[in-house]
């Protein structure tokens, strides 16, 4: 542990040079060595760690991706090729990127599932939660425009199906999807537009957005299994009891999650990269081509959860705009999550059997959903996504009712730690 | 086949079920078992003769009006273990086509849409778009139809502009159908094929061709595929390693955590 009177011995040396004028120290301290994280995180926790990893492999694999990508309706595809075969390592570099981006989202709807299970949105972490969601939202918006730009077929009829539901929105939908095309249709410039926000708007609102994510945390502190704050019982020098330093505890642990995590992600990329079809789906083999749709379009499978709500409202009174409404609504109803959970505890753990049967069926809503999205709408499937649409809405809409009624078991004061656990 | 590369090759096939671990388990059964399901192709492009073999049908009888624009023959050639020599004799018909070229079909796409109504696809990406069973069954599913500008259909692909190029191995095949009473009228269902003309190749024979050629779609729809799986087993042993000590280390750290 971090000796109680570093604060007033001086850095010597380069580093000690350095601290005089830049606050490194301060900041090494403040986040990493004195940064007290609660000594009983799970598996659960690794994930948020692990998205900062694939970020950086993102950011690190997109920067030699457009070193050879040409943003051109003519030459796009071919370039992608190119880099399959012609470019050193290419095929390495593309893979690690495309299963970078599924990787993402898995990692980060577990992190948010975490979140969902402890409580790790409730006060006074509202505003941690909220940043968290923005993240979320700018991470869709990334992978939408990233995934046009190899100028597969299934890139095109995507994007074509995506941007054509602010169409449905009253009055100003046609001239709104004429500006965010730049064009009638999806065409090289949309591609170019589309490339501009992938490459330098998109990832730059990550980055800031991921840093004041850390920033709010480190704030409030960590929530963890327990929903306990570890703030409430401090020693003498006013550390947390159940608190360790996230430098070093953390970071070796998290050096073995990122190990695992790993194991399974070069196993995909080395192995099955288009993951039978899930990860790259093969109508994408096929370039780009407005005359010929392919068979059956859906959005890969970080977004057919949305996509499945999307089909499953029929249109009324002569507009479609009710699915458009209802899949936002289901990504804006995250946001108010914190508001929404009337419950005296935070954690699962502690919450009686009513909540944990709702976090069940959303859950099971959230998976039905995402198959149902990458079906075709037929046979039992718009049925399905009909019934799970609207239990995925009751975990939302009845939590002020069954976080208030349910019952709940008693909270001890201190983090529940079995060493041998672990 | 080395060992090793039999256990990249097992680990190739499956790695798809393993990850269904991951939580992703009923997705990816679900998507596995979409569309329609055509025999696999049984190809294996570690082997290499038949690659050889492939590359050769390929050149002969697709070649003509196919191009494969992202596939470069010298590639192929080093890929494949072909000489130069044999490279320019028997593989590149064009004197002015250079080793280092991609492979271009010598139809027009002017002159195809007039002949047959569309442009034969680019066959580069063909194995991956559209899957090696997918081929393997669409080229042994030429069958006689008088009604058709070809004189042949497909019952993989109805109505398809192709020619049956392969006829002169295959020989020439009709289709049986029974008719059945369907809720929506009569519906035609496939029995049989009959092989009416022998070819110059026995069925057995025809099937070997066609595993061949389909293996080299297969390999030049991604060249660097058994690379790949073998920088896999290496890649995946590392991380193992690096697991098992960065989990020894997790313990050390955390031993005075009580």
């Amino acid at each position: 542990m971090a000796s109680n009177d570093s604060s007033t011995t001086q850095p010597k040396g380069l580093y000690g040079w350095i601290c005089a004028r830049f606050p490194l120290d301060s900041m090494m301290r403040e986040h990493l060595t004195e940064y007290y994280a609660p000594k009983n995180f799970n598996f659960w926790y690794f994930f948020g760690a692990l998205a900062i990893f694939v970020l950086a492999i993102q950011i690190v694999t997109g920067i030699f991706l457009t070193m050879n990508y040409k943003p051109s309706a003519t030459e796009a595809f071919a370039s992608v090729e190119y880099i399959m075969r012609d470019v050193e390592w290419g095929w390495l570099i593309r893979y690690l990127h495309s299963t970078g981006a599924s990787a993402f989202f898995i990692v980060v709807y577990l992190h948010m599932f975490r979140a969902l299970m402890y409580g790790s949105y409730r006060a006074p972490r509202e505003l941690l939660w909220v940043v968290g969601m923005v993240i979320y939202l700018a991470l869709m918006a990334e992978a939408f425009m990233g995934y046009l730009l190899p100028w597969g077929n299934m890139s095109y009829w995507g994007a074509q199906v995506i941007v054509n539901l602010f169409s449905t929105i009253p009055y100003v939908g046609d001239s709104l999807v004429e500006w965010i095309r730049g064009d009638y249709f999806i065409s090289d410039i949309t591609l170019n537009r589309f490339f501009a926000l992938h490459v330098i708007a998109l990832p730059l609102i990550l980055v800031f957005l991921v840093i004041a994510h850390i920033l709010a945390l480190h704030e409030v502190g960590s929530n963890n299994p327990d929903g306990i704050e570890i703030k409430k019982t401090k020693d003498a020098q006013g550390r947390p009891l159940d608190g360790i330093p996230f430098h070093p505890y953390y970071t070796v642990k998290d050096t073995f999650g990122l190990g695992m995590f790993l194991i399974v992600f070069c196993g995909i990329v080395f192995f099955a990269p288009t993951l039978n079809g899930l990860f790259l789906e093969a109508p994408n083999f096929d370039p780009a081509n407005p005359m010929q749709t392919p068979p059956h379009i859906a959005p890969v499978w970080y977004f057919t959860p949305f996509y499945a709500m999307l089909r499953a409202v029929p249109s009324m009174f002569g507009t479609q705009i009710w699915g458009v409404l209802v899949m936002f609504a289901a990504i804006a109803l995250l946001f108010f999550l914190p508001w929404l959970d009337k419950s005296p505890v935070n954690s699962i753990r502690y919450k009686g059997p009513l909540t944990k049967f709702m976090l069940a069926v959303f859950a099971v809503s959230f998976v039905v959903l995402a198959v149902c999205g990458m079906k075709p709408p037929q046979g039992i499937y718009p049925t399905l996504a009909r019934i799970f649409t609207v239990t995925y809405f009751l975990f939302f809409l009845l939590m002020p009712w069954y976080s208030r009624i349910d019952s709940t078991k008693s909270v001890p004061s201190r983090v529940t730690y079995h060493d041998h656990e672990h | 086949m080395s060992a090793f590369a039999r256990l990249s090759a097992v680990l190739g096939r499956a790695a798809a079920p393993a990850v269904l671990a991951l939580g992703l388990a009923a997705s990816v059964t679900a998507v596995a078992g979409e569309g329609e399901s055509f025999p696999a192709a049984g190809n294996d492009v570690r082997n290499n003769a038949s690659l050889q073999r492939g590359a050769r049908n390929f050149m002969n009888y697709c070649s003509g009006c196919h191009s494969a624009q992202y596939v470069r023959y010298n590639r192929v050639a080093a890929d494949l273990h072909i000489s130069d020599d044999v490279l320019r004799s028997n593989l590149i018909f064009n004197p002015d086509t250079k080793s280092a070229d991609v492979i271009r079909s010598s139809l027009p796409t002017e002159d195809a849409k007039r002949w047959f109504g569309n442009a034969p696809p680019d066959l580069s990406l063909i194995a991956r778009s559209r899957g090696t069973a997918y081929i393997s069954a669409f080229l042994k599913s030429f069958y006689v139809d008088p009604s058709r500008p070809t004189g042949v259909n497909n019952l993989v692909l109805k109505g398809t502009a192709m020619p049956h190029v392969l006829a002169s191995l295959q020989g020439v095949q009709t289709a049986e159908f029974t008719t059945e009473k369907g809720q929506m009228g009569d519906v035609e269902k496939f029995e049989k094929f009959v092989l009416t003309t022998p070819g110059s190749m026995t069925p057995a024979q025809y099937d070997e061709f066609v595993r061949d050629t389909v293996n080299f779609l297969d390999y030049i729809g991604e060249p660097a595929q058994v690379r790949r799986q073998d920088l896999g087993v290496w890649v995946i042993l590392f991380l193992l390693v690096f697991a098992g000590f960065a989990y020894g280390m997790k313990k050390e750290y955390w031993k005075d955590v009580t």
